[in-house]
């Protein structure tokens, strides 16, 4: 490969070598992050923002589909393309501006949480909204707008986005605002891949006196207990999640821990270190004596029924101890990134992967419907082996998952045996989340039916976007397979 | 024993792949025919569509047309509805001449019996990964153990789609995909005949009878077995030796 084919016409990533009408990209195959679906595409990696628009020309000429394949963090399908063209952002990853005083990075799509926190860190600054996960793109938590722990409080990632670059597929770059292009703007966040990549992106963080938060654990006897809890902190907690134990019903069902989290000040505790470097955030490197690579692998002994009982059981104990509910210090990664604590964790629900439904539901009905959710999985034999409760409110997205109520993400493992009944599961717990006026999110999802995002969104925003979407891409050039699978 | 409902012969034509197409149908697997002959895949399928009904169904390709082999691939696996199994037996042997050098024919031996191999064994391999099943097979030859003064380039091609196959095999076997190498010996076909000085001469019916047995149980090996003890006896021959041989 020669660095003169700047132009892209004859570049061999782009173009056949012997002239026929198709792309010599290579092919690769690909995972959803949950492991649970794969396909094969062909693949290219851009050199820079630049090349974006031949990209799209050639995959056109070609007569391939295109979808954007950033840290590869959604759970299903949503970047994935099979039989068309992936293109990697990944690699476009630097940050192009950081301003030190008023906290915000103009960084390209492929930059990550983790490049981010580590540059801001040292002056005092935190990406506002963060996913379990440090690996995520900030082209990829823009594009699914996701959220954090801290939604109730402060929205969903797309409420610190300051402005963008835009490249639709027809190659044109386009800058948009909250004040230029404002439609544009809230639609392409939230837009999960499907109006143009984002190349530049302009975001603000905020301000922490320290890199540490104070993490009081809660024990909850049962469900509205746990919602209780959570509502009792809500006024002024800095991040609420609840780990609900799906695998115990009766009296005991829905009983968990809630943890708060809030930043600390500095000063607060006299004499004790900022941690506002990169040094002062670390993950443990081992864990239960295993080193921390080869952890996951005690974990895959425990993924059953009874294994993930007892697993379940020993977290909502062990939060008694050494003393119910005492607080303590952890570094902001810790508390932040659970989903990297344990590397390779995935890996532990064998072969056929994991796939998680995360149910919004709305506030006025969330606890009989999360109540009837949690006994229709029992009901079938397909408890989760993880739940995880949380609190949401509005946004002004055009296709948002959040509303003003709850949301109770559940992992199920996959297995040759499962299939069938977590289908009609998930249908199930569709249907009842619908029906109650609730929502579901692309960057978690595998399991919708094509005629669910009419009942999500709601008929007008979705005609809005498909308008949108026709006039940035009139032949529908970027369509990733949750697109096909869901006919947007 | 795996259960084989359809598959892709590729070099469907003649030889070996033609009986193994004959075979499978037979036994009730759909199959896509490919090679580049038409009037040959044409005349072959009504054949076979005379026993079984829309078992046999035509790709014409030339398998020096790497590029539009994925193509090729999609449009078969779409009229199958699937696939579980690929057979590549395309293959090209041309006579050399003691005192010849012959690039020409150097190349499409390489481009046909590798290259060729190559590429269609890619984009199958990545569907079986994905799909986390699928076996593929490998036509290749006892030809490849050693380097023969008598063919430098038939020999270098079978002993490169040999190690191939055999980087593919350690590539895909943890995703359940099965890769088997075929070696047959001596296999009386159109590209034997003529040859003198040939010895446990199999019919192709025979060879493609073994080598379904092989791919079945997902096994490697040679056609008939006792060319593995030629083989092992032909690989330990020093060089010196060996280029003194009349093999």
């Amino acid at each position: 490969m020669t660095s003169d084919h700047m132009d892209g016409r004859g570049d061999p990533r782009f173009e056949s070598g012997d002239g026929h009408d198709g792309m010599d990209a290579p092919l690769r195959v690909s995972e959803g992050w949950g492991r649970a679906v794969r396909s094969v595409s062909r693949y290219v990696v851009p050199r820079s923002a630049d090349e974006l628009a031949e990209i799209f020309a050639a995959a056109s000429r070609a007569g391939l589909k295109v979808a954007l394949h950033g840290g590869g963090n959604s759970y299903g399908d949503a970047a994935l393309n099979e039989g068309g063209l992936l293109v990697d952002t990944s690699v476009l990853r630097k940050i192009l501006a950081w301003d030190s005083s008023r906290g915000t990075a103009t960084v390209e799509p492929g930059v990550t949480i983790e490049d981010l926190w580590r540059r801001a860190i040292a002056n005092g600054y935190w990406p506002a909204v963060v996913p379990g996960t440090q690996f995520a793109t900030v082209a990829g938590c823009a594009a699914m707008n996701i959220h954090g722990k801290n939604n109730f409080r402060v929205g969903p990632f797309g409420d610190h986005v300051e402005s963008f670059e835009l490249v639709t597929p027809r190659g044109e770059r386009l800058f948009c605002s909250r004040t230029e292009r404002a439609k544009l703007f809230h639609a392409a966040i939230s837009g999960f891949g499907q109006l143009g990549v984002f190349t530049k992106i302009t975001l603000r963080l905020k301000r922490v006196e320290t890199g540490l938060v104070r993490v009081r654990p809660m024990r909850a006897d049962s469900l509205s207990e746990c919602f209780d809890r959570f509502e009792e902190n809500l006024d002024d907690a800095d991040y609420l999640v609840g780990w609900i134990d799906c695998l115990k019903s009766g009296r005991d069902l829905g009983r968990g821990v809630l943890h708060r989290a809030d930043h600390v000040r500095a000063g607060e505790i006299p004499g004790l270190p900022l941690a506002l470097d990169a040094n002062g955030q670390s993950l443990p490197t081992h864990i239960l004596g295993l080193p921390k690579s080869e952890a996951w692998r005690a974990l895959r002994l425990l993924m059953n029924h009874s294994g993930m009982r007892f697993l379940n059981a020993a977290k909502f104990h062990a939060a008694a101890f050494p003393q119910a509910d005492a607080p303590y210090l952890q570094s902001l990664i810790a508390f932040s990134f659970l989903l990297d604590y344990l590397p390779g964790w995935k890996r532990a629900y064998g072969p056929g992967g994991l796939v998680q439904v995360q149910p919004f539901v709305p506030h006025a009905v969330a606890r009989d419907v999360i109540r009837e959710i949690l006994e229709r999985c029992q009901a079938r034999g397909l408890p989760s082996y993880l739940g995880v409760l949380k609190r949401h409110r509005v946004d002004p997205f055009l296709l948002t998952h959040a509303l003003e109520g709850w949301s109770l993400a559940m992992d199920f493992r996959v297995t040759d045996g499962n299939r069938a009944a977590l289908r009609a599961l998930a249908d199930e717990i569709t249907d009842l989340t619908l029906a109650a006026g609730g929502k579901f999110y692309f960057a978690k999802d595998q399991m919708l039916r094509p005629s669910d995002p009419g009942r999500i969104f709601g008929a007008a925003p979705l005609a809005e976007f498909a308008r949108i979407k026709r006039e940035l891409d009139p032949e529908s050039l970027l369509q990733s397979q949750l697109a096909r699978r869901l006919h947007l | 024993m795996k259960i084989f409902r359809t598959a892709i012969v590729v070099g469907a034509s003649s030889g070996i792949g033609e009986a193994i197409a004959r075979q499978l149908v037979v036994q009730g697997t759909r199959v896509a025919l490919v090679a580049r002959r038409e009037d040959e895949l044409t005349r072959l399928a009504s054949e076979l569509n005379a026993v079984h009904p829309n078992g046999a169904m035509t790709f014409v390709h030339d398998v020096r047309d790497f590029a539009s082999a994925p193509k090729v691939l999609d449009q078969a696996v779409a009229a199958l509805g699937g696939l579980d199994i690929l057979f590549y037996a395309a293959g090209v042997m041309h006579l050399i001449a003691e005192s010849e050098y012959a690039f020409a024919k150097d190349r499409e031996t390489i481009e046909v019996n590798l290259l060729g191999a190559m590429a269609w064994m890619n984009p199958t391999a990545a569907r079986f990964e994905s799909v986390r099943a699928g076996t593929i097979v490998g036509l290749s030859s006892i030809a490849g153990e050693r380097g023969r003064r008598g063919n430098p380039a038939y020999t270098t091609s079978k002993a490169a789609l040999t190690t191939y196959l055999e980087a593919l095999r350690n590539r895909v076997s943890r995703y359940g995909v099965s890769v088997v190498t075929v070696k047959p010996g001596y296999v009386d076909t159109a590209m034997t005949r003529g040859l003198r000085g040939l010895f446990w001469l199999i019919s192709a019916e025979e060879a493609a009878r073994q080598t379904l047995a092989l791919a079945r149980r997902g096994r490697s090996g040679f056609v008939p077995r006792r060319w593995g003890l030629v083989a092992l006896v032909l690989r330990m021959i020093p060089s010196w030796l060996f280029r003194r041989l009349n093999v």
